[in-house]
């Protein structure tokens, strides 16, 4: 019996240049991994490793590559590995970004790279920090809706402007990326931090919410919005292109409008 | 070697939590003075360039008898004492807020700022009693301080 196939009528021809048969190219890259066990040093160190990759591959697959493959106790936290659960967020060439949304050919290969814990946060094993910290301040803002009228029958609508109002701080993750790419959160962990300032101002300018003003009253802190010192690095590095410093600038001003 | 603790979720390291206090609105008038002065020190500071440094002849004309007769002025008088007060508060504010940032132990913070306001207290008393008690002419142990344009005794 022949098991030739008919090929499939959407196969698109491509010119000679592009892959031999639809291979993808590989290079060499050094990773340089900052790994920490304090079970066995309290000191952390860089560790190298020399992968061959391929062109689709991201900082997480070469992580997977060492764990899999060279070194299973590397430890790092990975759960989607598609941008949405905010999981891996780490340093990555001295910049905050999710390791599932890096790919390494966006990388300067030529150079190692380095890959980091996110700063700020304590590290309890190679790149998992404790986040109970950034928990606690998101917890801390009241990230619920808190509405004070009658429960209503079906839905609570909104108009289409009213929702565009907090539209971008609906896209955080939670991933940690921004607070602990603030140079005021790495030297003062009391904080509040863009993440919990983000996710507030989520709740502040819903139409549907009532305790806008809780809220506000809980980042007129002297922790608070206050400590913002607009360095823009949090918009920077968040993975979701929230502007968060915006959005934290929105929060200052409405703390001021209902003061004054 | 170090023994994990666990489980760890719950706990938070002492350092990550707010020790509260302060419910004021400090922080916010402060945050709000650091903008307001700013942009009326733009105005007084240009202000004072401009006359001192390009009006009549200019830079030559800056000697002592010029600021005594600034200071003779009291719409002088009160434009430096404006922009004596907003620049070191202003400034004050800053140097105390970069304090905060960077100073990670507490006994550290607060010396400096204790030789922060000292330093600025020590100025501004001091400047506000140099624009207002200002005597171009001093006559001391009856004797006058030379200065051409100072009337005969």
């Amino acid at each position: 019996m022949t098991t030739e196939m008919a090929e499939p009528a959407s196969k698109i021809e491509l010119p000679a240049g592009v892959g031999g048969g639809g291979e993808i190219p590989t290079f060499h890259i050094t990773l340089r991994v900052r790994r920490y066990n304090p079970e066995v040093s309290e000191e952390a160190a860089w560790e190298d490793h020399q992968l061959t990759m391929y062109g689709t591959d991201r900082v997480l697959d070469a992580l997977h590559k060492v764990k899999w493959e060279i070194d299973g106790s590397l430890s790092f936290r990975r759960s989607c590995a598609h941008g949405i659960c905010g999981s891996d967020a780490m340093r990555i060439n001295g910049r905050n970004r999710l390791a599932c949304k890096t790919l390494l050919k966006d990388l300067d290969t030529s150079k190692p790279i380095t890959v980091e814990p996110i700063k700020g946060l304590p590290v309890e094993k190679d790149l998992i920090v404790d986040m109970e910290p950034f928990f606690q301040s998101f917890r801390e803002v009241m990230p619920f809706l808190i509405n004070k009228g009658h429960e209503p029958t079906k839905e609570r609508l909104q108009s289409i402007e009213d929702r565009e109002r907090f539209d971008d701080t609906t896209k955080c993750i939670l991933c940690a990326a921004c607070t602990s790419s603030c140079p005021v959160f790495w030297t003062d962990g009391q904080y509040f931090g863009p993440a919990a300032i983000v996710n507030a101002h989520r709740f502040i300018f819903d139409s549907r919410d009532d305790a806008g003003d809780m809220r506000l009253e809980i980042l007129n802190d002297k922790e608070g919005v206050w400590r913002c010192r607009t360095t823009f690095n949090c918009s920077e590095a968040c993975p979701r292109g929230i502007q968060v410093t915006q959005a934290i600038a929105e929060v200052k001003q409405a703390i001021l409008g209902r003061k004054i | 070697m170090t023994a994990i603790q666990s489980p760890r979720s719950g706990k938070i390291a002492p350092q990550y939590k707010r020790s509260g206090g302060s419910k004021g609105n400090f922080e916010m008038l402060a945050w709000l003075f650091m903008r307001l002065s700013g942009v009326v020190l733009v105005v007084l500071i240009f202000g004072h360039l401009f006359v001192n440094l390009l009006v009549g002849e200019g830079i030559h004309a800056i000697d002592f008898g010029f600021v005594a007769g600034k200071w003779a002025d009291p719409f002088w008088q009160f434009w430096d004492l404006a922009m004596l007060w907003l620049a070191m508060l202003h400034g004050t504010n800053g140097v105390r807020t970069i304090i905060n940032d960077y100073a990670e132990k507490d006994a550290t913070r607060f010396w400096l700022k204790v030789v922060l306001y000292a330093a600025s207290a020590v100025i501004v008393i001091l400047g506000t009693l140099v624009i207002f008690t200002f005597n171009p002419c001093p006559v001391v142990d009856g004797v006058q301080l030379p200065g051409g344009f100072c009337p005969a005794p």
